[in-house]
């Protein structure tokens, strides 16, 4: 009996180590995003709240949270709250299987990508319940938009997915990492990387792809009836997903907690450390992205995601098999 | 399709961001693809043209302001010409070479709203930001010459209410030299940019026959390719002395009429430049005090300066009986004045023709059979402003 409560303990414990930190990347993520869409715009961003504007993001979680939750009268009021829970806790579930270095993980499961592909998928219902649930004709259509681009995007983010397992040989994540040891996957695997981080943010619905969303033509897409905290908790899982693809993209080709090259003062830093950069670094990547391009079209999005992306990907993992197999480097 | 299909009807704004002011749009859609674009107008209307008729033509001023709140200068312009054919008296050359300098000015800036705004309604948002702090340098010509930014009351039937102050001339001859190097930066992020081609190239095409039929005009009509510019086929104040093109597009589509927005830009900073070296020394208002105020030193030592001005503030000027019609190129087209003066102090009728009325005609000629996403771009390129159209 005491060992079982001590485990569990233990086990709440080791979630907590994770979720805490994710939230306040979160907001140091929402402050980062508008420090650096401020610079690209020529002005200043948050600076007010806190020394450098940094307290920002949790003065507007405050003001959320003590706002009143408005239920339209024509909502199905239980989906309707229930549709912004199920979408922050997928993307705080999926945070299980993400090492951060290679003892640090809640559940080191062997399978751990199909783990967080599954969760990613489940995402889109998220949006679809809420934008149904609203019974209005923005969100409805900012739903409908999002289930035809998560699965034109999921595709082709499977086969990226599949080419790095080719390599590997294993579905377990401390698996993929450790096999970039010596060479990160970006390199030999160049193009499905930019392909992954371009289906990144179409998966989190950022600039260019932000089409459930687009304030231009829905307002504010499947979210436009919410305020308040259940508002919060979108805002909150958009960011965090965007935090999961990051550390995704970074496990699956930018060798996870490994130095960029393995030599002295750099592999003295703690891995930990060179995870988190490597995260941030993309997260710069998606901010920039929003700054500088103009939005897709729901068509054009389609187009991209079936006609280029996913016959583009096709060939490429059997073009990555077929050279593995012929020289013998095919992973046991 | 099945019996029961309906269309969706979409009610898009007044409460909209991307509504350009209080539009109300009944989209009619089917999936995503625009079946029919219906503007409601009428939410803004705040009966200009009957107030002016209360008012003195000195006090209607500042109402032409309010048309077009984007571009006030161009539309007192029409105004003051206006009331200058029925009086039958002509500004002084310094005053003209200034009101087009503040016209082109006016045109700048009009410009470096609707480019970004039209860029913010594809998706990005960055050159809003980069070209307000470019309009707000300009803004402050404006303020230098009349004391506001927007509202400034400044063109005046016979000349304009005062003379430059000093210096400003250099200012504008050191900013407008380096401000074709904004534009530059500008079309870098825009006018290459793959996504934004996708979203903008044979987008809402206006052919030249739809475009004249519909009777459209400025860079709306000149992206269809008709070389129609007020300021080229019937000169008004000093146009005809300076050298200008007149860009013209090709297909009509949405990303033309860009093009055409942008290059004018350049053009207005060739006047601007003309006017500035060419500027003739004089004065600024006709020198005749039953339209003009006196001076204020004349006025402490005479007293028909005094009755003057007690006149021409309380009672206003006289026009001659008659009937006008004077348009000029403003940014958005052809913005025109028809001034009926009964020979009182007050105009007797006073119908505007405003650009952005017209043009909103064709919006449901060019988004029919676009895609939903579609629509907010058009209307962006367009450039309409619901100070004119509801006036």
């Amino acid at each position: 009996m005491t060992s079982l409560s001590f485990e569990l303990t233990i086990g709440i414990l080791k979630i907590f180590s994770f979720v805490v930190p994710v939230l306040v990347s979160v907001a140091l993520l929402v402050y980062l995003e508008r420090k650096v869409l401020g610079a690209v715009q020529l002005r200043k961003g948050p600076n007010v709240v806190g020394p450098f504007g940094i307290l920002q993001s949790f003065a507007d979680v405050l003001k959320l949270l003590t706002k009143e939750n408005l239920l339209p009268s024509s909502s199905n009021k239980f989906l309707f709250i229930f549709a912004p829970m199920l979408t922050l806790i997928l993307s705080l579930i999926a945070w299980a299987v993400i090492p951060i270095s290679s003892t640090y993980v809640i559940a080191n499961i062997n399978i751990g990508i199909l783990y967080l592909f599954a969760v990613s998928s489940f995402g889109v219902y998220g949006v679809i319940i809420a934008g149904w649930a609203s019974n209005s004709k923005y969100p409805f259509l900012g739903a409908l938009r999002s289930a035809a681009q998560m699965i034109s995007y999921e595709v082709s983010i499977g086969f990226v997915i599949i080419t790095v397992l080719i390599c590997v040989g294993s579905l377990n994540l401390i698996d993929i990492v450790e096999s970039q040891k010596n060479m990160w996957f970006a390199i030999p695997l160049l193009p499905m990387f930019v392909i992954f981080i371009i289906s990144a943010l179409a998966e989190t619905n950022r600039l260019p792809f932000d089409l459930p969303e687009d304030e231009a033509t829905l307002v504010a897409g499947f979210f436009t009836e919410y305020s308040s905290i259940s508002f919060g908790l979108f805002f909150l899982a958009e960011y965090a997903n965007m935090i999961l693809m990051s550390s995704l993209t970074v496990i699956l080709f930018l060798g996870g907690w490994y130095p960029p090259i393995d030599i002295f003062p750099l592999n003295a830093i703690p891995g930990i450390f060179w995870f988190v950069i490597k995260v941030f670094l993309i997260l710069f990547v998606f901010l920039w992205v929003r700054a500088t391009f103009p939005r897709y079209r729901y068509d054009q999005l389609m187009r991209l995601g079936w006609k280029i992306f996913l016959p583009f990907t096709l060939i490429w993992v059997v073009i990555t098999s077929a050279f593995l197999f012929y020289f013998g480097l095919l992973p046991n | 399709m099945s019996e029961n299909f309906k269309p969706v009807t979409l009610n898009f704004g007044p409460q909209h961001p991307a509504a350009h002011g209080v539009l109300r749009l009944l989209v009619q859609l089917e999936g995503e693809v625009v079946n029919k674009a219906e503007p409601h107008i009428g939410l803004l209307h705040r009966g200009t043209e009957k107030l002016i008729e209360q008012k003195t033509y000195t006090q209607a001023i500042p109402y032409f302001d309010r048309l077009d709140y984007v571009s006030p200068m161009c539309q007192e312009h029409a105004f003051a010409l206006a009331v200058e054919n029925l009086l039958n008296i002509e500004a002084p050359k310094r005053a003209q070479y200034i009101r087009v300098m503040f016209a082109e000015v006016t045109r700048i800036l009009n410009h470096l709203l609707n480019i970004p705004a039209f860029a913010m309604d594809i998706g990005a948002a960055t050159p809003m930001l980069w070209a307000f702090e470019e309009r707000e340098k300009m803004l402050e010509f404006h303020e230098a010459v009349s004391g506001a930014r927007f509202h400034a009351a400044y063109f005046r039937p016979g000349g304009v209410h005062q003379d430059l102050p000093e210096n400003l001339l250099e200012k504008m001859k050191n900013y407008f030299t380096n401000f074709p190097k904004f534009i530059d930066t500008l079309e870098e992020l825009l006018t290459e940019n793959r996504i934004f081609k996708q979203r903008s190239v044979d987008i809402g095409i206006l052919k030249k026959d739809d475009a004249i039929r519909l009777s459209c005009s400025g860079p709306v009509l000149r992206a269809s390719g008709v070389a129609w510019d007020l300021r080229k086929s019937q000169p008004y104040d000093v146009y005809e002395d300076l050298d200008f093109d007149i860009p013209v597009g090709k297909t009509g589509d949405t990303y033309d009429r860009y093009l055409v927005r942008m290059e004018e830009m350049r053009e207005s900073v060739k006047i601007i430049l003309q006017c500035i070296e060419n500027i003739p020394e004089g004065p600024v208002m006709v020198e005749n005090n039953k339209i003009t105020p006196p001076k204020r030193s004349e006025m402490k030592n005479s007293m028909e300066a005094i009755i003057h001005h007690f006149k021409l503030f309380t009672e206003g000027y006289r026009v001659p009986e008659g009937i006008t019609y004077k348009s000029v190129e403003a940014p958005k087209g052809e913005f025109g004045v028809v001034l009926v003066s009964d020979g009182s102090s007050k105009p007797y009728r006073c119908k505007l023709r405003a650009p952005g009325f017209v043009h909103l005609q064709a919006l449901h000629f060019l988004s029919k059979g676009h895609q939903l996403a579609d629509v907010p771009s058009i209307l962006g390129s367009l450039d309409i402003v619901f100070g004119e159209v509801d006036r």
